[in-house]
């Protein structure tokens, strides 16, 4: 039988932690990882000692409207925190505070190149302590609680993604708004960015969801991602072909083995006996906020690529290439901006940079790069002589030009400029060739 | 004793140097060690020389409003380096590393803590039986409950331990012992004062406020506790007006409401006795009585003990026995009850019949309470059902302990003003209380009804047979 006959059905859940400068529900600082020792950003609310009160983090809040509104998502104007109960260590209220019936962000879809990808919602809620185990027999195991309370972003996608490849493509995509708006580190390997895959699998023309699905964890890059989905459609596909229905279970991602191995069978829903955090007012975003919000968030990078194809003629791969960080994308656009005045081709500029004809190291300055380029380009130029022979030619072709150049006329010298650029099939030396049509007019 | 007096007197005594704090803090120390062991008012006293200390500073120079004053709390409120149990043993070690809200201001207003007062653990009871830390005896009838959940503040205030008490009201937890021992007790509107700090039982309906021995003496504490606090994110930025001041605005043509289902059956007859002569004296005082009805207060009980032990359920999964180093176990039955009623309320599948039909009817009262304002400005009523109870009378049948609760419930789903006040004696010499229920922030109307009527009466002065 061949694999063709089963399609992944595969949904995301990413969480993100955001970078505010304090933690979710406490004044702490968020900044687990430059904290000097354990448990050195905490007091008695994100400890959960008794009689601690909650009080949610107005940046954090903004920070997840500030994506649904970049994602196109809908906004509940009336959201609140509920409470999920679980017992873990890392836990120390034996709830969550989190985002149940009215998340802050909702609907949507982001498109990939496989098709669109739709959004669930985007909710906010409280990062968990980090579980230092006890290596070895004798030790205890520890908990640092600088992570505790750290605010925590979660999206949830629909089941839309059909190959591993696409998963990867959004999970890019999506880190790419986020790194834009400047919201997170966002950052796989220190996991201020974790990716979950629900992965399971139907037959090629079915369209219900199947009846299980297993959840993919402990995945910190894109190419673990990726990899992690196609060794699950192998797992299931030769479970199906064995007329098994695959478990209802979370698996690890083993770097080492290249596998998914068994971490906790659900076959159980667990009741979370969720209700509204009653030590939380209900949180209103007003209109003024939502459209001040809106209006702070900058050009995203696929706009930016439509508009630099537009504006400077550069092919969207080479777009892409530059802009995947906006502080860089934004370096490179002055850089454009100049060049473009200088009268060289920006478009071929670009292409130059992205073949690795022109390196610059990461720290030139765009007034270092342009004096780079334009030296090097006019290494390239014509020589003087051809320049000379051109110039003459476009003057014997061109008398009534030539003659209105005497006259006065600025336009005229653009015009003969041109010419000697279609005869010369460059621009480069163009201070050269306008000395020499000087030189020849007088 | 000095200790009779208001807290204006003694701020005027102290000022005058007639006394001294550490006279006052002397005099509430040996309260407590003479009584405390009869009535268990206390779990932790703190030490005395630390608070000698603090008087001595306060007699040098004047801190605040309340400098030099002692007073006392429920064990719900942590204290940094004190002690703080919510009167269960699951707590019995724990030294919080920081001081509730309620604490800050009242030390920063100058006022000195003597000690720790005995509760139904964690807030659980109304007859303060459900103690991990012996039951708390009535000074009034050393064979009867003081009430709960903050008895022992009650009792403190009562036998002048110190000058006031801060209690904590969820379902009557300040009212229904202030009345059974024959002082004052005022619940405020959920948002008035900060609870960050205070243990939480059910974190909606939980309110933090003064017991004392008069109105006046609540107006002066509140005044230093009431008002906005960053740590609390359901803490009212309203204003807080001059509670002092206003006590002595005119009672004449103010309507009281009394809603006819709180003399429905039920109400035991001496009660009622005392009711319809607290009922004239606000008549005599130039009010106008008004019968009003509140048709839902019957459905207050059950609604109550839904939404308090669904959130109770949530708030002591925290004490999970390893990081406060006291096993579940210790749990009361009375809280394991609570703790199961509260998490199948949560359950999935009776969520919605159980939990979720009870914030509706919540919704419902406070509609039909908002309703009543248009026909009167203040509601007056027993505060509870019967004169204090016998030990063991309730505990034995939890659905009888739960309904002593059905006058005191309604203004915390409604989040509603209360203030109990002492209205007189049963034939037996057990005291009775009444409550005002005010509009939402109108502290204010309640302290100047209740100072009114105690210029007409003298209940609030009676003191218990042991202390003479």
């Amino acid at each position: 039988m061949s694999e063709q006959k089963y399609n992944l059905v595969c949904g995301l859940e990413i969480h993100v932690e955001l970078n505010t400068r304090s933690k979710m529900f406490c004044g702490c600082k968020n900044d687990p990882f430059e904290a000097l020792a354990p448990n050195s950003f905490v007091c008695p609310v994100c400890l959960g000692m008794p009689g601690a009160l909650p009080v949610p983090n107005k940046q954090a809040i903004e920070s997840t409207v500030r994506l649904g509104l970049a994602l196109g998502c809908s906004i509940n104007r009336h959201s609140r925190f509920d409470r999920k109960h679980y017992r873990y260590p890392d836990l120390p209220k034996g709830y969550q505070i989190t985002q149940y019936e009215l998340p802050f962000c909702y609907g949507s879809s982001l498109q990939t190149s496989e098709g669109p990808v739709r959004l669930r919602r985007i909710h906010l809620e409280e990062d968990t302590a980090k579980l230092l185990h006890a290596k070895n027999k004798g030790e205890e195991s520890r908990i640092d609680f600088n992570r505790g309370g750290v605010p925590l972003m979660e999206l949830v996608t629909e089941p839309d993604i059909v190959s591993s490849a696409q998963a990867k493509e959004f999970g890019k995509k999506l880190r790419n708004i986020i790194l834009y708006l400047g919201i997170s580190d966002a950052d796989l390997e220190r996991g201020n960015m974790r990716l979950e895959a629900s992965v399971s699998l139907r037959k090629e023309g079915e369209t219900a969801l199947p009846s299980y699905k297993v959840e993919l964890k402990n995945i910190n890059s894109f190419g673990f991602m990726e990899k992690a989905i196609q060794f699950e459609i192998k797992r299931q596909t030769a479970l199906l072909e064995h007329g098994e229905q695959p478990a209802q279970e979370t698996r690890g991602w083993h770097e080492q083995t290249g596998e998914t191995v068994l971490q906790r069978s659900k076959e159980n829903a667990e009741d979370y006996r969720y209700f509204p955090d009653p030590d939380i007012p209900l949180i209103e975003l007003s209109e003024e906020l939502i459209s001040k919000l809106k209006a702070d968030i900058p050009e995203l990078q696929s706009a930016k690529v439509e508009r630099w194809k537009k504006e400077y003629g550069i092919e969207e791969r080479y777009g892409t290439l530059l802009s995947e960080e906006r502080t860089e994308a934004d370096m490179w656009e002055a850089l454009f901006i100049v060049l473009k005045k200088d009268g060289i081709s920006v478009a071929d500029f670009v292409k130059d940079v992205s073949n690795k004809k022109t390196l610059f190291t990461a720290v030139s300055s765009v007034a270092d790069i342009r004096a780079h380029y334009l030296a090097k380009k006019s290494a390239d130029a014509p020589s003087p002589e051809k320049i000379a022979e051109a110039v003459a030619l476009v003057i014997s072709e061109n008398a009534k030009a030539v003659a209105d150049y005497k006259a006065g006329s600025e336009k005229a010298i653009m015009f003969l400029l041109g010419q000697a650029f279609k005869k010369l099939q460059t621009k480069l030396g163009a201070d050269l060739i306008k000395e020499e049509f000087l030189k020849q007019l007088i | 004793m000095l200790l009779d007096s208001t807290i204006a007197e003694l701020r005027t005594l102290l000022s005058s140097k007639k006394i001294s704090s550490r006279d006052l803090v002397e005099e509430a120390y040996g309260a407590v060690e003479k009584l405390n062991p009869k009535l268990s008012a206390f779990i932790s006293v703190r030490d005395k020389k630390e608070a000698l200390l603090d008087a001595d500073r306060a007699d040098s120079s004047v801190k605040g409003p309340l400098s030099g004053i002692p007073f006392c709390l429920k064990d719900a409120y942590v204290t940094k380096g004190l002690k703080t149990t919510a009167g269960s043993k699951v707590l019995d070690t724990f030294i919080p590393p920081y001081s509730a809200s309620v604490v800050q201001k009242l030390v920063a207003g100058g006022a000195i803590l003597i000690g720790k007062n005995n509760m139904d653990a964690w807030g659980h009871g109304s007859t303060n039986e459900n103690t991990d830390y012996g039951a708390v005896k009535n000074p009034w009838d050393i064979t009867r409950v003081a009430g709960g959940s903050s008895g022992g503040s009650a009792v403190a205030v009562a036998t002048r331990m110190s000058a006031f008490a801060i209690g904590e009201d969820t379902g009557g937890s300040i009212r229904a012992p202030s009345s059974m021992c024959n002082v004052a007790g005022l619940k405020v509107t959920y948002g008035r004062v900060s609870r960050y700090g205070s243990i939480a039982y059910a974190s909606s309906l939980d309110t933090v406020g003064p017991m004392a021995k008069s109105a006046s003496d609540i107006a002066e504490v509140l005044s230093v506790i009431a008002g906005a606090d960053p740590k609390d994110a359901t803490s009212s930025r309203r204003e807080v007006p001059a509670y002092g001041a206003l006590l002595s605005k005119p009672l004449a043509g103010t309507r009281v409401g009394i809603p006819k289902e709180f003399l429905a059956g039920g109400l035991d007859t001496e009660v009622r006795r005392v009711f319809e002569d607290v009922v004239k004296t606000f008549e005599s005082l130039g009010a106008m009585i008004v019968s009003v009805s509140i048709p839902s207060l019957a459905y207050a009980v059950p609604i109550y003990y839904l939404i308090a032990t669904s959130e109770t359920s949530s708030n002591l999964n925290r004490y999970d026995g390893v990081r406060f180093g006291q096993s579940r176990e210790l749990f009361t039955e009375e809280t394991m009850r609570r703790i199961i009623v509260g998490t199948y309320a949560l359950k999935a599948g009776y969520h919605d019949e159980l939990y979720t039909r009870a914030t509706k009817g919540r919704t419902v009262l406070v509609r039909e309470f908002d309703a009543v304002w248009n026909t009167c400005d203040i509601l007056l009523g027993p505060t509870m059902p019967s004169v204090p109870y016998r030990f063991g009378d309730l505990m034995e049948d939890p659905v009888k302990l739960y309904l002593a609760d059905i006058f005191t419930v309604p203004v915390n789903l409604t989040g509603l003003p209360s203030l109990a006040l002492p209205a007189g004696f049963s034939e037996d010499g057990l005291p009775i209380g009444i409550q005002l229920i005010g509009k939402k922030f109108d502290e204010a109307t309640l302290l100047s009804l209740g100072y009114a009527y105690e210029r007409a009466t003298d209940w609030h002065t009676k003191k218990p047979n042991m202390l003479s």
